[in-house]
Parts: structure tokens; C-alpha cells; sequence
């Protein structure tokens, strides 16, 4: 795989830099494009359908990009690394809604606010039950929220003995933001007791929560 | 020239905000008292504000500046001056005065400078009026443009949005002049293709304008910085349709061999992922597709004529040298907006 910097680059330079390593690599091969803004990967998924190239693209941090493009040789045979690539779309119209489609954009925008260790109102053991395959299922989801606020009890979440802890683990790893309320956890005497994300005040959970494009509580 | 003018991220109109931040923006601002004699303002996103004076005179005004998009510092000034002039000439008025705006590096060669003021001083003569004097910043990059005032009669000016269904649009500039120099910065573009673009970039819509005073003209606008869909869906307003043929379409044929090496704009590209909703193509190229939605700098005029004299406004439009030519016709209000087909294949 070669891979092309185009961090602060502005178009057509992304455009101009993989086309040059493609022809370096003058055959089948992957290359992976880092860029800092959407309308560079755009720019350059769009080069990737018209050339009939496979092509994904996920949004690594704010202001980092990866695009991966898969290109086969002459007899149309892929890298043997690269099978899972998807075929390109039709050119056009799809085009425009794949290149879109294809970056997590939501993840900026979502912001999940855990009051409680249970999940909704009734019995606490399957309030339990239903958190832990909420937080599981958070995993799974193409689009990841930005930030998982953990408030009240639901700071034992992501405290030691927490059922949940490898999932938000995770979740952190692939960039969301875990921030659990230190009121909460000196209330329920979790102090250093803290697994995952950091620990965070009533400003920062409120500053979070205000620039949210959607909240999501369960 | 010694050192030459320093290149920007994108120069020209290519680096104007995005239309979608930009309309969030607008929406929110407070607005003061109304003023019956606003004939235009930025309620109508026409290109200039105008404003009622007495009952046979209305005042244009408008200001346009941007980074370079050129290496020569004298074509820059043309080319800019070129384009803030244009929005007089979209509102159907004629220039009077001209400011100039200027933002320059303090350590910069001065020649450099006076080599921009030259361009533009000499267009706003060719315009017909007085450069007047300006304001200028010490800043990190270059930047150049003009305030211009023009004036109009109140009952002759060309609104962008009152086309009317059966009205031919009419183009004046060939498009691509944004991938060119695109392409010319990343050394990829011709010699011809360039001069060929800097001498579009530099004609006056002075002259268009005042052939299409003699016309039936419903609807007039520059293509600027949204591309040729992004003003043609501002002129259709939410009331009208559009069909478009590209065959039409004047265009610079190595804009579209440099779209088919992919050497575009994140401007252009904006403006797809911002007006490509309105739009359909019929068997349109990748290529014509993306110089459809290309920024102009100092594009043509983009004209709405009442359809029986369009055959006469367009031989007059190309007696005066313009590439001109009828690209297309304003329907009803139909399920698509702008309706981009090719009737044969390129």
C-alpha cells in the first residue's frame, strides 16, 4: 500500500499527488490518501468512481481524512489484499451520493447522555441488562457519536467492576469522547476508580451537550 | 518581475465562501427598518444592492475582491476589476465610480502593487468611469478588487429572477475558466488554453449589456463563483424550470479535457454537493458535468430574453465578438429544476 500525505493540501493537489503515486505504482495496487477537509475526499472519491477504482473513505479524527483506493491491473484482477473492496458505482448522479454517503459526518454531530445505570423505568435487572446491549449496539453503528456523557449513576459505567467497560473501550479507541461527572463519582465514592474517557465538570457537560446537532438518551 | 505574486489556496472566485455556510449566516442577521427605495437588496441574492434616488435614477452598488488567479500581477488587476465591474453590467446600469480595494504584504515588492492598480485603473477607464480612490491593508496575502456605484434607471433594471416560461437563456463567456487555472497551477495547463481564459477573464459584460438594452430582457445575471447551475437556480428562484442543452453550452475544450484529469476545485465541488439537488443530467459527461458546476471568475452574463428576438440579440451579441449562444429555455415550474440534457453523444 502507498501511501499519499495531502494533509493541508488544497485541490486539485490531493487529485494530483494519488494520481502520480498511481502511476508510480504502474499496475494493481491500494493506495491510502490522508486529506484534512470532506471536499478533498470528494474530490478525490469522485476521481476513483469515474476511473471505475474501488474506494472508501472514513473520517479518522476532525480535520483528518483517509481515503483508500483500490485500483486493479489490466486484466482487472484486485491486489489480492484489497477483495472486500466495493465495486465502483455508476458515474453521475450515484456518484455524488456515494461520495457523500461514505463519510461518518454524523459522528461530529451526536452526542449520547447517560443519566443512569438502567435503561428506562421498571425492573433494575433488566434495566442493567437493556444498558449493556445499548452500549454494545452503540458499537455497531456505522455513524459514532462525537461524545458519551456518563452522569448520576451512570458514572458507574465507566468505573472498575463495570460490565461495560471493553465496549466503551472501544468506542474510545475509535475516537468518541468518554467523559464521566466527577461530582457523580466522589457521590457514589468511584474516586480513582475511573476505567475509561476522562473526568469532567457541569460547564464541559453543558458546552457539550449545547453544541450538539442531536442528543441521544436512552 | 521579480517576485512573483504569492499564490493563494485557490484564487479568484474559486475562493468565495461556500453558498450554504454563507446563506446561515445571512439568515440570521438582524434587519433594520425597510426602506421602499431598497429596490434591491440581499433579501433578492441579486448581485448588487440597488437603491431608488429620485424617479429616474437608481444607484448600483457593489464590491467584489479576491486572491490572485494568475501569476502576472497587471492581468490580475484586469481580471479582478473585470469581475467587481460585472455586477454593474448584471443590473443593467452603467459605471460611474470605482474604489479600490487592496490587501498587500507590507514587505512586498511595491512594483508588484502598482502593476495590480495598473490592470484595474485601466478596466474602469475601458467601464466608462472614474477610479476614485480605495483603501488598503497591510495583510498576509494578496488581495485586489473594486466598490463600484453605477446607476440605472429605476424602471430598466434587470432583476436575476423574473424570467419568464418560454424565455431563452442566453450565455455570453464561454465556462471552464476555473479548472483552467486550476489546472495552471499545478503546471498542467496549455499556454492557449490560458491565454484563452485570461482574455475571456478580462472582457468587459459591458458590451453584452449594452446590446441587451435594445432588447426584451426579463432576467439578467453574471456567472460568477456558484457556477453556471448555482446562478441559473438562483434565477429560477423556486418559480420556474429550466431545460439546458449541453451540446449549447459555450465551453472551453481544454477545461474539459483538465476535468477529465480531475483537476478541480473544492469550490466547484461545493457548489455540486450544494445546488447538484436541483439538477438532473440526460447523458451528460463527467466532464461537462463538473464545468457546469465550475466557478467563474468574471464569467459572462446569463441572460432570460423574450424568445422572438433572441435569433437578432444573439447575431448582435456575436458581431460584437462574444462567444454567445442559446443554451437553453425557461418552462413552467416542472418536478426537476434544471433539466441538463445531451442530444448527442460527445
Amino acid at each position: 500500500m502507498i501511501t499519499v500525505n495531502a494533509m493541508g493540501d488544497a485541490c486539485p493537489i490531493p487529485v494530483v499527488k494519488t494520481k502520480n503515486a498511481i502511476k508510480e505504482m504502474n499496475g494493481s495496487g491500494t493506495v491510502e490518501i490522508f486529506v484534512d477537509n470532506e471536499i478533498a475526499v470528494q474530490n478525490l472519491v469522485k476521481m476513483a468512481t469515474q476511473k471505475k477504482y474501488g474506494v472508501k473513505s472514513e473520517k479518522i479524527e476532525e480535520q483528518k481524512f483517509r481515503v483508500v483506493m483500490t485500483i486493479k491491473d489490466a486484466d482487472g484482477n484486485e491486489a489480492e489484499q484489497d477483495k472486500e473492496q466495493p465495486s465502483a458505482p455508476e458515474q453521475g448522479k450515484t456518484a455524488v451520493q456515494e461520495c457523500v454517503t461514505c463519510i461518518p459526518d454524523g459522528r461530529r454531530d451526536t452526542v449520547v447522555v447517560i443519566s443512569s445505570r438502567y435503561m428506562g423505568d421498571g425492573d433494575e435487572q433488566l434495566g442493567r441488562i437493556l444498558m449493556k446491549g445499548f452500549i454494545f449496539a452503540l458499537t455497531q453503528q456505522e455513524e459514532l457519536p462525537s461524545a458519551i456523557l456518563f452522569y448520576n449513576s451512570g458514572a458507574f459505567l465507566t468505573c472498575e467492576e463495570s460490565p461495560e467497560l471493553e465496549d466503551l473501550k472501544t468506542l474510545e479507541s475509535q475516537g468518541v469522547e468518554i467523559m464521566t461527572c466527577g461530582t457523580c463519582m466522589n457521590h457514589y465514592g468511584l474516586n480513582d476508580s475511573l476505567k475509561v474517557g476522562s473526568v469532567t465538570n457541569m460547564y464541559a457537560i453543558v458546552e457539550t451537550m449545547m453544541q450538539a446537532g442531536h442528543i441521544v438518551k436512552p | 518581475m521579480k517576485n512573483k505574486i504569492e499564490f493563494c489556496r485557490g484564487g479568484g472566485c474559486t475562493a468565495k465562501l461556500g453558498a450554504g455556510i454563507l446563506s446561515h449566516v445571512l439568515e440570521k442577521l438582524p434587519k433594520g427598518p425597510a426602506d421602499e427605495n431598497l429596490l434591491i437588496g440581499y433579501d433578492s441574492k441579486d448581485d448588487a444592492a440597488v437603491y431608488k434616488i429620485s424617479e429616474d435614477t437608481a444607484i448600483v452598488q457593489t464590491l467584489d475582491f479576491f486572491p490572485p488567479m494568475v501569476d502576472d500581477p497587471y492581468t490580475f488587476g484586469q481580471i479582478a476589476a473585470t469581475n467587481a465591474l460585472s455586477d454593474i453590467y448584471a443590473m443593467g446600469g452603467e459605471v460611474r465610480t470605482a474604489l479600490n480595494i487592496v490587501c498587500f504584504p507590507e514587505n512586498m515588492d511595491l512594483n508588484i502593487l502598482g502593476e495590480i492598480m495598473r490592470g484595474g485603473s485601466e478596466k474602469v477607464i475601458e467601464a466608462g468611469g472614474i477610479l476614485a480612490g480605495g483603501h488598503s491593508i497591510a495583510d498576509s496575502d494578496v488581495k485586489y478588487g473594486l466598490s463600484v456605484m453605477g446607476t440605472v434607471h429605476p424602471d430598466r433594471i434587470y432583476s436575476n429572477n423574473q424570467g419568464r416560461p418560454g424565455d431563452r437563456l442566453i450565455l455570453t463567456k464561454k465556462l471552464g475558466a476555473g479548472i483552467i487555472c486550476t489546472a495552471n497551477r499545478v503546471q498542467a495547463a496549455s499556454a492557449t488554453a490560458m491565454q484563452q481564459a485570461i482574455a475571456s477573464m478580462t472582457t468587459l459584460n459591458k458590451y453584452a449589456a449594452e446590446i441587451c438594452r435594445k432588447y426584451e430582457i426579463h432576467a439578467c445575471t453574471d456567472v460568477t463563483g456558484f457556477g453556471f447551475l448555482g446562478h441559473l437556480h438562483e434565477m429560477m428562484d423556486g418559480k420556474h424550470s429550466c431545460r439546458i442543452m449541453a451540446e449549447k453550452v459555450p465551453v472551453f475544450a481544454e477545461a474539459l479535457d483538465y476535468a477529465d484529469e480531475f483537476l478541480l476545485t473544492a469550490a466547484g465541488q461545493k457548489n455540486r454537493n450544494f445546488f447538484g439537488e436541483y439538477v438532473v443530467f440526460e447523458n451528460v459527461t463527467f466532464a461537462m458535468e463538473e464545468v457546469l458546476f465550475d466557478p467563474q471568475t468574471s464569467g459572462g452574463l446569463l441572460i432570460a430574453a423574450a424568445d422572438r428576438e433572441v435569433q437578432s440579440l444573439l447575431a448582435e451579441l456575436r458581431q460584437a465578438g462574444l462567444p454567445a449562444e442559446e443554451v437553453g429555455v425557461i418552462t413552467e415550474k416542472e418536478d426537476v429544476e434544471i433539466r441538463v440534457t445531451a442530444g448527442r453523444n460527445e
